[in-house]
């Protein structure tokens, strides 16, 4: 039988709160630490225990890491999702399931392995009757383990670490993970190609998800308030706040520098955290799109008020129910136009779990620096799951605290000040901090009608002033807003615009519709609102512009046509929003979809290509018939291709 | 919150902060002629002036409303923040930990506290937010033009509204219910009582509710209304007198001992508030008995006025967060960023 060397998917379907996630982490920690590059991601019901649930994991040796719709390896403990899970493999599969589970194996063309998951735990003595089924986990794990080549070395560094070095119950997995193995040395006979072998592809990286990312991120930009309140898929970011706080920023005398409030409900949360950055603190809410429908007055009021604070959106689908657990791109134009009358807000969007952290710490210095919310849009992918990284890197620029006066300041101009006077021509105030002493320091806060000096009023000129004030701070922002990144490839006939988590869907859908269809793209990352001149440079460079993103209306898509109207022609939407994380599939079908072969790059101007009304891509299109002649040399344009930051 | 200052080469007009009443000021006014509100907002400046209040140790919290405006009519050297309707309690718990040094001073009316805000207003009761919050209480919006608030009481008449068919939100009770550290009622055309037990608010550690009955002389101020004028003046049964000594660090008090007192209650700044029980042994450690006394005066169509309960010993929101002395908005980056070993530690906790 051929092999396939570390180039297929896993899948585990198990039941909600049956404790599998230890199991699924472990397996793929230890391909990670086989050197091999991996992704996992968890597709959970919105529930606590009973529903079905599944793990998928890809294993790819070329980097390509996206979620992928082929179903390799399909290992089912759930009964209820035993006909669907079994039906899923495709051909040439292997398919595990729990042999306690009595239903009709129908297919020929797979290979099929029962295990006996329950009674091998029931034979081991050391193990405590009500821990059976989470130890039961383990089971699959080692017969996988034995059945890949997965090294049993790297599961037990897996559960050391999971287990936070506690010998116990590290032994009582460990065990479970070798009888499996044990017995499917002796019961089983492979009969599938899906093999792993070592790599060093994973050096030097670490894994971990955005959520904390982001919480140690704030902590490095030294984050001394937070107001939260719970939602799928924003919590743990504000756990993890909790957890590492003590820890990074503990004091000899045990004294806090911070303070984490979980608040009564959104509105609450977003409430303290404007009133701490009106008074100073670095500030920060973390929330879900529901969550960010609550705070919409605040943030239209710290806007307009001009306060620094920073605002994660770990995104989710949709309203209400709805699907919580699945991810989405769906709050962008929400949250750039969030508010009453008119606004337009910063937003950064971090593209990997690295960003996180560093949009953790950067974001304070771009709140405090422009004086107004600052909005992070992540999403449940990049948010709940682990994903490969480069090590957090300490920040590199001092903190950036803004415009502040504090009694010697105001001394020395003799308190001769403006709340909201334009003093510097950057549209940026001055402003002064409560518990100021100095006497002409404090100023009256409200919404609008206020005068430079921060007076009452409700005078047409004076309001219209600060309006077109306010305006321009949002072109000084662009100064002060992460550039774009931009993987340009040689001789490269579109553009594709895209943020957040779908960039290794980009990449994958980059190398395939150049190695299966001639074309050759370039790849502009956005990383905040407002646009930076390297996306007017991009966009002017390209007569097709396909704009990736996942949600129903291509909302980046409308944002890019408002800001950049003499370049609609050009742009094609490329949104779909499912739930699922996006994959190279859907990203390649949309855009062929939408291509139009013949086309060069743009020397001049606004091209002349035709506006091709764009349909929502279809993830089930199967049209991938090659549109452009296979003429250029493979070259991959996948993660190996040079990126450069801007 | 109060603080003593050399009284050398003061003037005769100057207080212990060196300040003049007018120091303490605010602008003039925009409310109605007449508006209660007003007249709360002078007691504000008054017991500020008395108690020697540094304007600058202290900020000004409201809402949306009437009663929301009046910040700007009171303490023009101090930081105040005229937020979102029924919302003040939330920028306010934020706003105060920015320097825990400071003290609080909110107003908010029924409408901004009783219906929208309800959830926010307790909620910062249970969190022991440092702060008076004042709810200036008419029964009626007026900034809207005189709807129903949820103060107002079943069966009132209102040009326009008809008849309110309701029964109404008792601010006091609901602060009580939801493990407020101090409550207390008083009428604005009780001048005295509002200004003493505004100082014994200010003195304590933690939340002090001032459900402060403040008729609306333009939309609420008929005879038989239980938030007008009139009826006040006629119902108004207090519970105890009450007058507020000054740390005795500070200055002398024994001059201002009244005969007749019952209970002298420490507050956490030494200052003592003596409360003169007009009814035999009401106790103001005890919630029951503030119920109790609530109950009965709605029975009795009494407005019952004072301090009806004091904890002085729960510790207030930002004590309980152990913060740093130095109050966090003075913190610099040394204080704030971890070390640059510490990435090493946290990039060896991830996988």
């Amino acid at each position: 039988m051929n092999k396939v060397i570390n180039d297929f998917t896993i899948t585990v379907g198990t039941v909600n709160g049956s404790g599998s996630s230890t199991a699924n982490n472990t397996i793929l920690r230890s391909i990670f630490k086989m050197g091999i590059p991996v992704s996992g991601k968890n597709l959970f019901p919105s529930n606590i225990q009973g529903l079905p649930t599944w793990y998928t994991i890809r294993v790819n040796k070329d980097g390509f890491i996206a979620q992928h719709e082929e179903r390799n390896i399909v290992i089912t403990l759930n009964p209820n999702s035993f006909a669907r899970d079994l039906a899923s493999v495709a051909p040439g599969g292997a398919f595990y399931y729990s042999d306690d589970i009595k239903q009709p194996v129908t297919r020929t063309d797979i290979a099929i392995y029962a295990m006996p998951v329950k009674t091998i735990v029931k034979n081991d003595p050391n193990v405590p009757t009500d821990f059976r089924d989470l130890v039961g986990n383990m089971v699959y794990v080692g017969v996988l383990a034995h059945m890949i080549n997965m090294d049993l070395e790297k599961v037990l560094a897996a559960l050391t670490f999971h287990f936070k070095g506690k010998q116990k119950p590290i032994d009582m997995n460990f065990n479970a993970v070798k009888a499996g193995a044990e017995w499917a040395k002796a019961n089983l006979v492979k009969n599938d190609p899906y093999q792993l072998e070592a790599m060093n592809k994973t050096d030097g990286l670490i894994m971990a998800d955005g959520n904390t990312a982001a919480a140690i991120g704030s902590i490095f930009g030294g984050v001394q308030f937070a107001g939260w309140y719970p939602i799928t898929p924003a919590s743990s970011l504000a756990e993890a706040l909790n957890d590492y706080l003590p820890q990074l920023r503990k004091r000899e005398d045990g004294k806090h520098t911070y303070a984490v409030v979980q608040a009564e409900d959104e509105l609450a949360a977003l409430g303290m955290a404007v009133g701490a950055g009106w008074a100073g603190l670095r500030s920060m809410t973390s929330t879900s799109g529901p969550g960010l429908s609550l705070m919409t007055e605040f943030a239209g009021l710290a806007y307009y008020a001009e306060i620094p604070v920073v605002i994660w959106d770990v995104q989710r689908i949709g309203p209400s129910t709805g699907l919580p657990t699945r991810t989405s791109q769906g709050d962008l134009t929400f949250a750039y136009f969030i508010g009453h009358g008119d606004s337009h807000s910063v937003i950064m969007l971090p593209g990997d779990v690295g960003e996180c952290f560093d949009f953790g710490w950067q974001s304070f210095d771009l709140a405090e620096r422009v004086q107004t919310p600052v909005f992070v849009l992540s999403d449940l992918d990049m948010g709940m799951n682990q994903w490969m990284s480069k090590p957090f890197q300490y920040p590199n620029v001092p903190m950036d605290r803004g415009k502040v006066l504090w009694e010697k300041d105001l001394e020395e101009i003799k308190g001769n000040w403006g709340r909201y006077l334009d003093k510097d021509g950057d549209a940026i105030p001055y402003r002064t901090i409560p518990g100021n002493k100095h006497p002409m320091s404090s100023y009256f806060t409200r919404g609008t009608g206020h005068d430079e000096y921060a007076k009452y009023t409700e005078e047409a000129d004076m309001f219209l002033k600060n309006m077109d004030r306010l305006k321009r701070k949002n072109e000084t922002a662009k100064k002060y807003v992460p550039a774009p990144i931009l993987r340009s490839t040689k001789g490269s006939t579109a553009g594709i615009i895209a943020f957040g988590s779908t960039e290794a869907a980009i990449l994958e859908a980059q190398n395939q519709l150049e190695n299966d269809h001639g074309i050759k793209t370039d790849f502009l990352r956005i990383r905040a609102i407002p646009f930076t001149r390297e996306v007017d440079a991009f966009l002017a460079k390209f007569e097709q512009i396909f704009v990736v993103e996942m949600n129903r209306d291509g909302q980046m898509y409308q944002i890019l046509l408002t800001e950049y109207p003499q370049y609609a022609s050009r742009l094609r939407s490329v949104a779909f929003g499912d739930g699922m994380p996006a994959s190279a599939k859907w990203v390649r079908e949309g855009i062929l979809d939408r291509y139009e072969s013949g086309t060069l790059p743009s020397t001049k101007g606004a091209g002349k290509s035709g506006v091709k009304k764009s349909a929502p891509a279809k993830r089930a299109s199967a049209k991938s018939t090659p549109i452009a002649k296979k003429t250029t040399k493979k070259t991959v344009a996948g993660p190996k291709s040079k990126a450069k930051r801007k | 919150m109060t603080e003593a200052l050399p009284m050398a080469g003061a003037a005769a007009n100057t207080n212990l902060a060196g300040l003049t009443k007018n120091d303490y000021r605010g602008n003039p006014s925009t409310l109605c002629q007449g508006c209660g509100h007003n007249s709360i907002s002078n007691q504000i400046i008054s017991a500020c002036y008395e108690m020697n209040v540094v304007p600058e140790n202290v900020l000004k919290f409201s809402g949306i409303g009437c009663s929301s405006k009046s910040p700007t009519y009171f303490l023009n050297r101090t930081f105040g923040f005229n937020s979102l309707h029924g919302r003040m309690p939330s920028i306010a718990t934020g706003g105060l930990f920015g320097d825990h040094h400071l003290k609080g001073i909110s107003v908010s009316g029924d409408g901004d506290s009783a219906s929208i805000g309800m959830g926010q207003f307790k909620h910062v009761m249970r969190r022991n937010v440092n702060m008076v919050y004042i709810v200036e209480n008419n029964g009626v919006y007026g900034l809207t033009k005189g709807q129903f608030s949820a103060t107002a009481e079943k069966g009132l008449n209102l040009k326009k509204q008809g008849e309110n068919p309701y029964m109404p939100v008792d601010i006091c009770m609901e602060a009580l219910v939801s493990n407020a550290t101090f409550v207390a009622r008083s009428f604005a055309g009780n001048p005295k009582q509002v200004k003493e037990l505004l100082k014994a608010a200010i003195s304590h550690n933690g939340i002090a509710v001032l459900d402060i009955i403040s008729p609306c002389v333009t939309f609420n101020n008929q005879e038989n209304a239980f938030h007008s004028y009139a009826w006040g003046k006629d119902h108004e049964e207090p519970l105890q007198e009450i007058s507020y000594i000054a740390p005795r660090s500070e200055i002398m008090l024994e001059r201002e001992m009244e005969e007749g007192e019952i209970r002298e209650v420490t507050m956490h700044d030494g200052s003592i508030v003596i409360l003169k029980n007009l009814e035999k042994g009401y106790d103001t450690s005890s919630r029951f008995e503030a119920l109790r006394v609530m109950e009965e005066s709605q029975r009795n169509n009494w407005l019952v006025t004072g301090l009806l309960y004091l904890d002085t010993t729960k510790p207030s929101l930002t004590s309980r967060y152990n913060l740093v002395d130095t109050p966090l908005n003075r913190l610099t980056e040394a204080d704030l960023r971890p070390a640059r070993a510490s990435i090493d530690k946290v990039n060896a906790l991830m996988f």
